[in-house]
């Protein structure tokens, strides 16, 4: 484990953000996960069980590949992507709900109920329910159902229940609302498998925990590849589980500067964005105290992305933190860009990232050419893009339309 | 002793249960609300508990849920609704309670929300999604003031937490009747009485019932233990329901009077 700076306190703070801020009929099943979580992720049989799925079914660990092209090109910094985009399921979803899975098996919970944006971490959920027989409902924004079509699908498939949200934006901060509403319900005989680094104490926590193995390998990996630490890594921020999973085992590290990457939508002057970091102010939204969209009523207010995955009005507690204390930045990518880094990566490298990634690829094309040959980069391939291609296709024949 | 005291004191004398019917502020828009809460009042509410609207409301029912978001469609917002307290304060003697999530009053700032509550006349206030652990500022800044905090228990409480709200509470004691969301509901959960029971035996405060209470039968039948009863989406139901804003004032009297005269 990391050092105790870097930890929440006893309430879930990670300095002034964090905490608790949940309906009094989830105070018992949130300390209950507090207590069982420490105790069973300590259990000899829980880590091998769970290092055994993460080596056999999820395919950990993933390589650290250097993008040879990619680095030509930019003409800069070498650059490296941890890939993430190729464990089971097609992003780093997975690490978190076998974690969570086993736990809610261990805590003799029968049923398992998630979120889903974009459907990576519906799938990843409905994938590990699958896999150890649990019952699983996923709900999902009626918006992300029609943009996602294929992983409803997916997770129809292994057997779980998507119900589709039609309250509010319709999007992924609703489809919390209403799995939130299901867990004050079914409290007793159901786990909450959050997707993200956010919510409630202890699920910042639990969630980073699981996501850290990211971090871990690919430190243990560039220490092998180039004897030392990189000099930058940069990640996509939604709620960002996959970009503290990275930066975590790095934040002792001084010299590594820690780059997040929000959604700037239309751009971070308009109100179509999800760049949390960059301009939200802080509130109480989902469980936590963070940093948030919301208008000067205190009412939340919806985000914009083109990636269905990164559509938050929120962010994780500890991000929030992190940049506060100025050991992370974030810094907002367009949707513009974002596509435009979709088919750069597509073509130079061979590999089509989850549009939520593509955001951290936009950022390095800016951030590689201003940096040294001796530099390292490392992004955090956190998704392959299969599930974007048919919107992606779509944008790109509207736009071609558009011009002729 | 404010107003909420007060009441509970009147209602122990006389041997009764105390009303307490919810409506969401603004919906359908402020002016009527001004004339349901009055209408509410003079039909026999003890207590009127007023929604402040909020974008996710993840304690509630899509009943509370859609008044919610036609509220905020027409414009409500807390400093709104503060003014309507103002305005209801000129007009009737009522305790007034806003129940509404942390985000808009921690938006105002506990200082700005409190001064300009008890400016209104606002006796107390209801915030789901906030525990006494993580409220604290806000729950004290109120009790020096001399506004109510009144904290949440649930069926899923712990027994030593739930002395610990009993004795923090101030008011009364909201227990909510079932692991759920704010939602009309057919029977009354099974072990509310022990529950409510439970709350009672360890401390003064008057526990009340909510969630799910919707007929006069259910209230009459929690109203033979508990200390008054919270009747929310039935209200709002019927004020969705009404075809004028005179036709809601009638309705909701007549289902306010119909509701009190079991608790009597």
């Amino acid at each position: 484990m990391s050092a105790g700076r870097w930890q929440a306190d006893a309430q879930g703070r990670f300095g002034r953000y964090g905490g608790r801020y949940v309906p009094e009929t989830l105070v018992a099943a949130l300390d209950e996960l507090a207590e069982a979580y420490p105790r069973v992720s300590a259990t000899p049989e829980f880590r091998e069980e769970l290092e055994g799925l993460l080596a056999s079914y999820a395919g950990r660990p993933t390589p650290l590949y250097l993008a040879r092209r990619m680095t030509e090109d930019l003409g800069g910094a070498k650059i490296y992507l941890k890939r993430e985009d190729l464990v089971h399921t097609g992003a780093h979803k997975i690490n978190n709900v076998l974690g969570q899975a086993l736990l809610a098996r261990s805590m003799g919970k029968p049923r398992v109920i998630a979120e889903t944006g974009a459907g990576q971490h519906g799938v990843a959920t409905a994938t590990a329910c699958a896999l150890l027989g649990l019952e699983c409902e996923v709900y999902m924004g009626e918006e992300d159902v029609a943009r996602q079509a294929l992983n409803v699908f997916k997770m129809e498939l292994h057997g779980a229940k998507v119900t589709p949200v039609t309250c509010g934006a319709r999007t992924l901060k609703d489809a919390i609302n209403e799995a939130m509403r299901d867990w004050v319900t079914n409290v007793r005989t159901t786990y909450y498998c959050i997707g993200s680094v956010m919510g409630p104490h202890p699920y910042p926590t639990l969630v980073r925990d699981l996501q850290r193995v990211i971090g871990v390998e690919t430190r243990a990996q560039i220490l092998e590849l180039e004897g030392r630490l990189p000099d930058v890594l940069v990640a996509c921020v939604g709620g960002g589980s996959n970009a503290i999973g990275m930066f975590h085992p790095f934040l002792e590290d001084e010299g590594v500067r820690l780059v997040g990457v929000e959604p700037g939508g239309e751009g971070v002057r308009t109100r179509r964005h999800g760049a949390v970091l960059s301009a939200g102010e802080e509130g109480i939204f989902h469980g936590q105290r963070t940093l948030v969209l919301s208008d000067e009523d205190g009412q939340i207010l919806p985000a914009h992305s083109v990636s269905a995955g990164l559509d938050y009005p929120g962010v994780g507690p500890e991000h929030a933190h992190l940049r506060d204390v100025g050991r992370a930045e974030y810094l907002p990518v367009t949707d513009a860009e974002c596509l435009d880094a979709f088919q750069y990566l597509s073509r130079i490298e061979g590999i089509i990232p989850a549009l939520e990634t593509a955001h951290a690829v936009a950022q390095v094309r800016k951030l590689a050419p201003t940096l040294g040959k001796d530099a390292i980069v490392v992004i955090n391939l956190s998704g392959r893009g299969d599930k974007d291609a048919p919107q992606v296709r779509e944008i790109l024949a509207g736009e071609r339309d558009a011009a002729h | 002793m404010n107003r909420i005291d007060e009441r509970f004191a009147e209602l122990r004398g006389r041997g009764e249960r105390a009303l307490m019917p919810f409506l969401t502020a603004g919906d359908p828009d402020l002016a009527v609300s001004e004339v349901l809460v009055l209408a509410m009042a003079e039909a026999g509410a003890d207590v009127i508990e007023i929604g402040v609207p909020f974008s996710d409301p993840i304690a509630d029912g899509p009943t509370i849920q859609g008044s919610s978001e036609r509220a905020l469609a027409a414009g409500a917002s807390l400093r709104r609704v503060l003014e309507l307290v103002k305005r209801l304060r000129d007009q009737t003697p009522v305790p007034l309670l806003l129940m509404g999530y942390a985000n808009p009053f921690y938006a105002m700032g506990v200082d700005g929300f409190l001064d300009t509550a008890a400016e209104a006349g606002v006796d107390g206030f209801i915030v789901p999604d906030l525990p006494p652990e993580e409220g604290a500022d806000l729950y004290e800044a109120a009790a020096r003031r001399g506004i109510d905090g009144v904290l949440m228990a649930a069926p899923t409480t712990t027994p030593a937490r739930l002395a610990r709200l009993v004795k923090q509470s101030r008011g009364f004691l909201y227990y909510v009747s079932l692991t759920g969301v704010t939602a009309a509901r057919e029977t009354v959960a099974a072990g509310l009485e022990e529950g409510v029971r439970a709350a009672q035996k360890l401390g003064d405060v008057p526990v009340c019932v909510g969630f799910g209470v919707s007929t006069p039968e259910q209230a009459a039948e929690i109203g033979r233990y508990a200390d008054g009863v919270v009747v929310g989406s039935a209200v709002v139901d019927r004020i969705q329901r009404a075809e004028s804003a005179a036709a809601a004032a009638d309705s909701v009297a007549r289902f306010v009077a119909e509701l009190k005269a079991g608790l009597r």
